[in-house]
């Protein structure tokens, strides 16, 4: 079983540009996603919004997770062990769509992302898998 | 005795709960998302289709539960259910009631049939939940229909494999046609198709992929049992992977035959996939 899940979980490491949200992320990332669940109320979202760093001063995350967090960088919040559907209360909270949101991890701008998405959206070709380049 | 009639499957993307609660079915980008469920919702409404109860099988996105509870699968046993408020206040639809009686009926036939269920008697239900009922019935006063949610994990790894999901669904099959009262039961799979939702790689479709997963939903489910997470995540992005709850319907069918099939993208950031199967014709 040991080799198994080991197995398992490597192969998540080699799609490009994907972060799977493993039991590892999972923790390193609990109090970030914690935190964004507490924007589901809405005096929660005023107080965050309202005042942003005495809102997260005593939530248990890390500098970097909290730095991200008032950065809006979500690439670097999933790298930091946060999920995309715990980010989307920040992101909601903000008022933006998920295409307003999501686009901005891909390095291209809202209009040309959604006329990607237009086109067919973004092709497996070529980013299946980081060993074999494909 | 309750019978299972019908599995249907449906992405249940955000946009289109957004675009029925403002009204855009006629808008250019939303008119050919909504044209593909035209037929379900007349189909759906004649008598011999009606459902009584829908098993909905759904996925939570951090609204239910949050990371303090991960439940594998879960069934919704409460009275009703309300809509959650996922960050911009809760879609103004009505409260998914329930069928108690087949819920907890449901629950002990899944565990004596060895699925550990977690049972569930309040929650509140987000777009996972509600938006499938809003592509199918539109804008009702209370729904057509009650609902039991089973709730699946597809977001904290490792999540159940596309074959435990098909078992799941055979198993709740078996607790349907044993429970007493005559009843009209369809099975919903909801999620999916090809979308990622994270990282540079964001933005990804399938197209070819998602076409032939609707073929074999008929043609070749022993096919669709098989495939393994890392194949949904490299092939139709990280979050494809909901496609696994479009088997737990499968398992629940005999023999289905296809009735109606709607794809088109994209809907925000996701290919959109619906089909309708008649079980056991």
């Amino acid at each position: 079983m040991t080799n198994t899940l080991h197995d398992y979980t490597k192969e998540f490491e080699d799609i490009p540009g994907t972060r799977v949200f493993t039991t590892k992320r999972a923790r390193q990332g609990y109090w970030l996603n914690q935190f964004c669940m507490s924007l589901m109320k809405p005096e929660n979202r005023k107080k965050w919004l309202a005042d942003e760093q005495s809102y997260i001063a005593d939530w248990k995350m890390t500098a970097a997770q909290k730095e991200a967090l008032l950065a809006r960088d979500y690439n670097r919040l999933l790298d930091l062990g946060g999920n995309i559907y715990y980010l989307a209360k920040v992101f909601s909270t903000d008022g933006l769509s998920f295409v307003q949101a999501v686009s901005t991890m891909t390095g291209m701008n809202v209009d040309d992302y959604k006329a990607m998405m237009s086109a067919g959206g973004r092709s497996p070709d070529g980013v299946r898998s980081i060993k074999d380049g494909k | 005795m309750a019978k299972i009639t019908a599995g249907v499957a449906t992405s249940h993307v955000p946009l289109i709960g957004v675009g029925i609660d403002q009204g855009k079915q006629n808008d250019p980008y939303f008119k050919p998302i909504f044209a593909g469920y035209e037929w379900t919702k007349e189909w759906i409404s004649k008598p011999e289709n009606k459902p009584d109860v829908v098993v909905l099988i759904f996925n939570d996105h951090a609204s239910a539960f949050g990371q303090n509870l991960i439940p594998t699968f879960s069934i919704g046993c409460a009275e009703e259910f309300a809509p959650a408020d996922e960050g911009w206040g809760p879609r103004l639809v009505p409260n998914v009631k329930n069928h108690p009686d087949l819920a907890w009926h449901i629950a002990q036939s899944l565990i004596i049939d060895e699925f550990d269920m977690t049972i569930i008697n309040e929650m509140d239900v987000d777009h996972g939940l509600t938006v499938p009922l809003s592509a199918m019935f539109g804008q009702p006063d209370a729904w057509p229909t009650l609902v039991v949610p089973i709730m699946v994990n597809v977001i904290t790894y490792p999540i159940p494999s596309g074959d435990r999901c098909f078992r799941l669904g055979q198993a709740i099959a078996r607790a349907v046609e044993s429970f007493p009262e005559d009843l009209n039961v369809q099975i919903w799979g909801t999620g999916g198709m090809s979308h990622q939702l994270q990282g540079p790689r964001a933005g990804l479709i399938n197209q070819e992929w998602d076409q032939k997963f609707l073929d074999d939903l008929t043609a070749d489910p022993e096919r669709l049992r098989t495939i393994p997470h890392i194949e949904y995540l490299r092939e139709t992005g990280s979050e494809g992977i909901e496609m696994v709850m479009w088997l737990v319907m499968l398992g629940a069918l005999d023999a289905p035959k296809e009735l109606h099939r709607h794809y088109h993208v994209p809907a925000s950031n996701t290919a959109l996939g619906h089909i309708v199967l008649e079980n056991n014709p």
